[in-house]
């Protein structure tokens, strides 16, 4: 798996790589010039998109270039909210699912190790969730939350929930879902990175009265970073640009609306273009920011 | 020796989260088997319609098609780039590598969210209609860097000396790829297209912004969420699910008996 | 938790220790004792359990059944941290994401010991690796790794060291200067260690006593001079140094000597010196204690002589010389001849006699089976 790959980080670096050549480039040309077409362009796109006027004929969904930089004031000031929201629910998820993940990772890496087939078994089971799909698991929670569901009638039966409460809709629902869809994301870096851990070090911390706690601190821990950052950023990165979860038709509620819902709303149902570029220009360049910054604070440059 | 709680917490914790992981999918199988009208979210009693006749519901149909031949399409032509990057990655010295490094590396950092309004954005400019086409422009694109990812961890871990062998042995380099490289790197280079079809066929975010009319099954799943999912669209994704489960236990249990084999010798 | 550190070392003992992995007996019914301050070897060749025994020690490994008494304490419910014992281990275990000197750190700051750094580049010094203390692990040799690993153990001043052979990795003059500086400090602070080691003469050069071990069993313990001098077992005989073994029917005993019929050859061992001295036994010698003559020496009640036989091969090894002699019906005889012009010169197929002194005989507990040098 890639996410797998990803969390192991350098394993690639160790042979020296022959000198260039006319093949390296006939190699290179066809993927990179496609990623420079159907990517690059497209970044460069968003920003000119970003900055258009209304077209003068006045037509619906037709815009001319410009540089008009109020698209962001306007973006910004309307979408606050949502904006905020986002990396709000993204943050909250991704500890929630790290939180999680991390003893699954933990037991199927570690205590699983010399059982291969409950490894394989395990290992099956979290990436299970990937086969159905993602809508379709969402829609699930929403039928097993809804109003007049068996979980809702038990907590209201109970008193636990006032007669008129909910679930489906609040900020909860949300970031349930959210946890849910991205567990295995967030797992399997960290299994390929304790995988890989040397289990003699844990023995040797013990042996130099580190005490459980103390030995998962010191050495597990720090040595796995690689692997969390890896699930973090594969966990934070989608769920801050995901509108299906907060979707009205899914968990969601009027409250609930993320940067993704209101691209979607801009681009696709009212056709406002710029706007829609200019927070999703916004969104790009905040992950960078905050992925840049993160990376670099935990000293894990090589990520691919 | 002492009872200590804390072994059995740990497994117990993990098999609690897989049932909670399971759930969901429970819930999508069961429904399935709904005999329900249109909207499928009261239990209505069992019924095996839905599975004999699944295409009764034609819209799911198609938009399952679709998906199948957007996700082939997407999964040769990013497999064919990605390997050759992966390639190229690991094999040559070359000045641009950090460069390359990172625009292979950023499509995994961008939100879908992103890479869907952009893409579409510079089809309005283009003024390219959308449709089937841009749906597998835009799925090559976001699959090529896992691709390059999982293919590139097979290629580091290849011998150089064995090409060499090869060239020693007076084979030509065309010759030395196809009956030495390639063969070695097929492991690598089959989970790579496993991983992108799955990546592709799953997609929903950058598909609703560069499909246009084309339905795909995520689409298909998204739209009638508002009025209630038909249990034809719970049988198809148990059918995926059940298919796709079944190649991954079949590549494990043959790569489990590979290993006795070799552990015996 | 506070565990409870002599200012010297403890004594260790293991009663009918037993190992079992699944379909396998790695260790069993192991019985030992070390006394405080000792230096003990436990010398065994590859796979007799000799780490299984140290992890199990450590705590590392549960026994399947036994005890284990760390200064008269039974210490089986403990968990390794709170075992007053370090080990250095095999593969050295450093911890690669920090710096040399922060493992060497990592005990004593864990048991809130005051100074830990100054203590730490004092241990680094000891075993000349100061200079290195800000590298991490992967920044040095494998010699320089097991130097951390002894320095990281040592600095915690256990009540017990386990060794699993820590000097492996050094070349010789390295290593060398290592045993001598092993064997100061276990002097100097009174620490009892348990050494496990391949190498026969590091065993005797440093161990107060030596245990060697086979198959999960100790064969036998004590004094390293006394090992060496009276073997009771054929494994013993061939594992530590080399032996003559000859095996006969007990032919003539008296309550000072027991002979045997060695195809037809009368050999001799003293009874204070034999295991056994009834049925079929094994009387070995070793080839430093052994002649050769040019012509055949009489037989006395003090010595055997075999012969004659011919010289089939001479090694010189510096300061002996070895001779392969065969006898025909008899077979091969080591024969150690110190190199300094005393033993008669002789040449390949040269026809010799050999003798030595019925009081360097020794006489075995069991038979040779032929695979004790496998
Ligand atoms: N976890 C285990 N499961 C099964 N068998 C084991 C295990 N650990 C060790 N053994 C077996 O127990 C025996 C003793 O192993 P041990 O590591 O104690 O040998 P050793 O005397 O230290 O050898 P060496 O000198 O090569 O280090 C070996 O045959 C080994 O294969
Ligand atoms: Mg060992």
């Amino acid at each position: 798996m890639a996410f797998v790959a990803l969390g192991g980080s350098t394993a690639a670096k160790k042979q020296a790589p022959k000198k260039a050549g006319r093949v390296a480039l006939l190699l290179l040309l066809p993927g990179i010039a496609y990623l420079g077409l159907f990517f690059l362009t497209p970044l460069f796109s968003l920003i000119l998109t970003s900055l258009k006027t209304p077209s003068a004929s006045g037509d619906i969904g037709r815009y001319d270039y410009a540089v008009e930089f109020g698209n962001y004031l306007f973006a910004v000031e309307q979408y606050m909210p949502q904006i905020l929201r986002s990396f709000m629910f993204a943050l909250i998820a991704t500890v929630v699912a790290l939180a999680i993940s991390y003893p699954l990772a933990y037991f199927i890496a570690v205590k699983a190790r010399n059982k291969p087939l409950l490894k394989g078994l395990l290992l099956t089971l979290v990436i299970a969730p990937f086969f159905i799909s993602m809508l379709l698991r969402t829609f699930a929670w929403k039928q097993i939350f809804s109003n007049d569901s068996w979980i809702v009638n038990t907590l209201k039966s109970f008193g636990i929930f006032g007669t008129d409460s909910y679930i489906i809709g609040t900020d909860f629902a949300v970031i349930f879902g959210l946890v849910y869809n991205f567990i295995p994301f967030m797992t399997l870096p960290i299994f390929s990175n304790l995988d890989r851990l040397d289990l003699r070090l844990l023995e040797a911390s013990g042996d130099l009265y580190a005490n459980p706690i103390t030995t998962f601190r010191k050495i597990t821990f720090p040595l796995s970073l690689p692997g969390v950052i890896s699930g973090t950023l594969l966990t934070f990165i989608p769920i801050s640009g995901d509108y299906v979860v907060a979707s009205r038709d899914f968990l969601g509620g009027p409250d609930t609306a993320m940067i993704g819902n209101v691209v979607e709303a801009n681009f696709l149902r009212i056709q406002d273009y710029p706007t829609a570029s200019a927070l999703s220009v916004l969104l790009m360049a905040a992950i960078v920011i905050l992925v840049s910054a993160y990376v670099r604070r935990s000293g894990t440059d090589d990520l691919l | 020796m002492k009872f200590s709680l804390g072994k059995y917490l740990l497994p117990t914790y993990v098999f609690l989260t897989f049932l909670f992981l399971g759930i969901p999918i429970a819930y999508t199988f069961v429904f399935s088997f709904n005999d329900s009208i249109k909207s499928n979210i009261i239990w209505r009693g069992f019924t095996f319609d839905n599975w004999l006749n699944v295409c009764n519901q034609q819209d799911v149909c198609d938009a399952f098609a679709n998906s199948l031949i957007i996700a082939v399409s997407a999964t040769l032509i990013a497999t064919v780039l990605g390997t050759m990057i992966a390639i190229a990655l690991v094999r040559y010295k070359f000045k641009f590598r950090s460069a390359t490094n990172l625009l292979l590396f950023l499509p995994l950092a961008t939100p879908e969210v992103v890479m869907g309004a952009g893409l579409a954005a510079q089809f309005l400019d283009f003024g390219w209609p959308k449709g089937m086409l841009t749906v597998i422009i835009a799925h090559t694109m976001f699959t090529l860097s896992f691709v390059v990812v999982t293919v590139k961890a097979r290629v580091a871990t290849l011998d150089p000396a064995l090409e060499e062998a090869g060239r020693d042995l007076y084979a030509n380099p065309a010759q030395v790829f196809m009956k030495i490289t390639f063969p070695l790197l097929l492991p690598g280079i089959l989970a790579a297209a496993m991983l992108a079809f799955a990546l592709s066929f799953d997609d929903f975010i950058i598909t609703q912004f560069n499909s246009g009319s084309i339905d795909t099954f995520p689409k298909f799943v998204y739209t009638a969420a508002a009025r209630g999912i038909p249990p034809e669209a719970n049988v198809i994704g148990s059918m995926v699910f059940i298919v796709a489960i079944a190649i991954v236990v079949t590549v494990q249990v043959r790569s489990s008996i590979k290993q006795r084999k070799l552990a015996k010798k | 938790m506070s565990i409870d550190f002599g200012a010297g070392g403890k004594d260790l003992e293991l009663v009918g220790l037993r190992k079992e992995f699944p379909g396998f007996v790695a260790v069993e019914n192991l019985d030992l004792k070390v006394p405080a301050g000792q230096f003990f070897a436990l010398l065994g060749p590859s796979g007799c359990g000799k780490t299984t025994t140290l992890r199990m020690i450590a705590g590392l490994e549960n026994p399947t059944s036994g005890k284990i008494l760390i200064g008269g304490k039974d210490v089986i419910d403990l968990k390794p941290h709170e075992r007053p014992v370090n080990t250095v281990f095999q593969n050295y275990a450093l911890f690669p994401h920090m710096s040399v000197i922060e493992n060497v750190a990592f005990g004593l700051r864990q048991r809130k010991v005051d100074d830990p750094m100054v203590k730490a580049q004092a241990a680094l010094d000891m075993v000349e690796l100061g200079h290195m203390a800000e590298r991490r692990p992967a920044q040095l040799s494998g010699g320089q790794q097991q130097r951390v690993a002894l320095a990281r153990a040592l600095v915690n001043r256990p009540a017990l060291l386990l060794l699993d052979e820590p000097l492996g990795a050094l070349d010789l003059k390295l290593r060398r200067q290592m045993q001598i500086e092993l064997k100061y400090i276990q002097m100097e602070v009174g620490l009892t260690f348990l050494h496990v080691t391949h190498d026969q003469e590091e065993a005797m050069d440093m161990a107060d006593i030596v245990a060697v071990m086979n198959k999960g069993q100790i064969e036998q313990m004590g004094a390293p001079e006394k090992l060496y001098d009276r073997p009771k077992t054929a494994f013993v005989a061939k594992f530590l140094g080399q032996s003559n073994i000859f095996v006969g029917e007990v032919s003539e005993t008296n309550s000072e000597a027991v002979s045997i019929n060695f195809k037809g050859n009368k050999i001799t061992a003293p009874v204070a010196r034999s295991e056994k001295t009834t049925g079929k036994i094994a009387i070995g010698v070793r080839p430093e204690k052994t002649q050769f003559h040019a012509t055949k020496p009489e037989a006395t009640s003090t010595n055997n002589v075999l012969g004659p036989g011919e010289i089939t091969d001479i090694r010189f090894t510096g300061v002996s010389n070895q001779y392969l002699i065969d006898i025909p019906e008899i077979g091969e005889i080591i024969v150690f001849a110190q190199n300094v012009g005393k033993s008669p010169v002789v040449e390949l197929g040269a026809q010799v006699w050999v003798s030595w002194q019925v009081e360097h005989s020794f006489g075995l507990a069991d038979l040779p089976t032929g695979k004790e040098d496998a």
